[in-house]
């Protein structure tokens, strides 16, 4: 933990300098097909790959980390917002664990 | 070159209330997940500072606590923040083609979902000035949310924190599920990446790659396929 802030200042270059190449270098839209879509299917490779299986160890319970993953999956699926989505899938699991324990 | 008004300042605060709200439950989170690996108030506050990036953060925790390698944190930032690259180039095509350097580099900073959102659905031209008020009140409330969460870390009862750690996950399915409704392909790629990821968790070998890199193949894996697969229409210019 000694070098927290080398990892901290490392990342901050890293993603500041995606951010502001594009943004001062590139002037005409990007042409490729390939890259566009590689690019736009990126996010939800990532965050689902991020998502799953680690939501299930992130509680101290895989039950209740479960219970609040289908709740989760349901409210997004109807599209609700990002507050009611991680806010109800907390309580939800919050809920469960009451019962468990 | 035209960098607006004041009153572009003024909107772009005004815009990014419901982002200042949002930002402060999720980097509460955040500010959770970095007191439980040791990291103190004052260095959540400047990873979320000079970060601004939700998944990046949370993705980097693990190998802070791991002591990783600075190699793989490199390569981890990287792939999973390629997609401000995307949205980068996305919002130069709204400036004024005179803005100067050093305000491209302003703008830069902020470069997020969520701004990235508010910014490219702006009618007329995009001033820096608006760009500055919906980064300034943006990037307070992912600040003072980080704060909260590892001063609360510290004080909260450990059945609390344990709910709250799913916050964060509950966001990235509220940001990646409502697309998989209408669209097939990016449906499959949330599948495929979840499938393979709970493989390269559980199955021997691939077991002992760290979950950073896990994320780095994955990611370019299935989204390689699927822009092979079902290239993206020009239309959905996102």
């Amino acid at each position: 933990m000694s070098n927290v802030y080398a990892y901290i200042l490392l990342m901050a270059v890293v993603t500041y300098s995606i951010r502001a190449l594009p943004l001062t270098l590139i002037r005409k839209e990007i042409k490729s097909t390939f890259i566009r879509s590689f690019l736009y299917y990126v996010p939800y490779a990532t965050l689902a790959a991020m998502t799953f299986p680690a939501i299930l160890s992130a509680t101290d319970n895989h039950i209740s980390a479960l219970a609040g993953f289908c709740v989760a999956l349901i409210l997004a699926f109807n599209k609700k917002s990002l507050l009611t989505v991680a806010g109800l899938a907390c309580a939800t699991a919050f809920i469960v664990e009451l019962f468990i324990h | 070159m035209n960098v607006g008004k004041f009153s572009d300042f003024r909107d772009g605060v005004r815009d990014a209330v419901p982002i200042f709200l949002g930002y402060i439950a999720v980097s509460f989170a955040f500010g959770i997940e970095s007191s439980k690996i040791g990291m103190t108030v004052f260095q959540s506050a400047m990873t979320s500072l000079l970060n601004v990036t939700s998944a990046g953060q949370f993705s980097a925790l693990e190998i802070i606590e791991k002591n990783g390698s600075f190699l793989e944190l490199a390569v981890l930032q990287f792939i999973i923040n390629l997609r401000y690259m995307l949205m980068s180039a996305a919002l130069s095509q709204r400036l004024d083609p005179k803005t100067s350097t050093l305000h491209r580099l302003g703008i830069s900073y902020g470069v997020t979902d969520e701004i990235f959102g508010v910014s490219v659905l702006k009618k007329g031209g995009l001033y820096p000035m608006y760009s500055y008020g919906l980064i300034t009140l943006s990037v307070t409330g992912w600040v003072l949310g980080t704060v909260l969460g590892a001063i609360a870390g510290q004080i909260m009862p450990q059945r609390l924190i344990s709910c709250l750690g799913l916050a964060i996950y509950g966001m990235f399915i509220a940001i990646i599920i409502p697309d998989t409704k209408e669209n097939k392909s990016v449906r499959a790629v949330v599948v495929a990446a979840m499938i393979l990821s709970t493989v390269f968790a559980f199955a021997p070998f691939l077991s002992c790659i760290s979950s950073g890199f896990r994320i780095i193949i994955i990611t370019v894996f299935v989204a390689a396929c699927a822009a092979i697969v079902a290239p993206v229409k020009e239309e959905k210019d996102e």
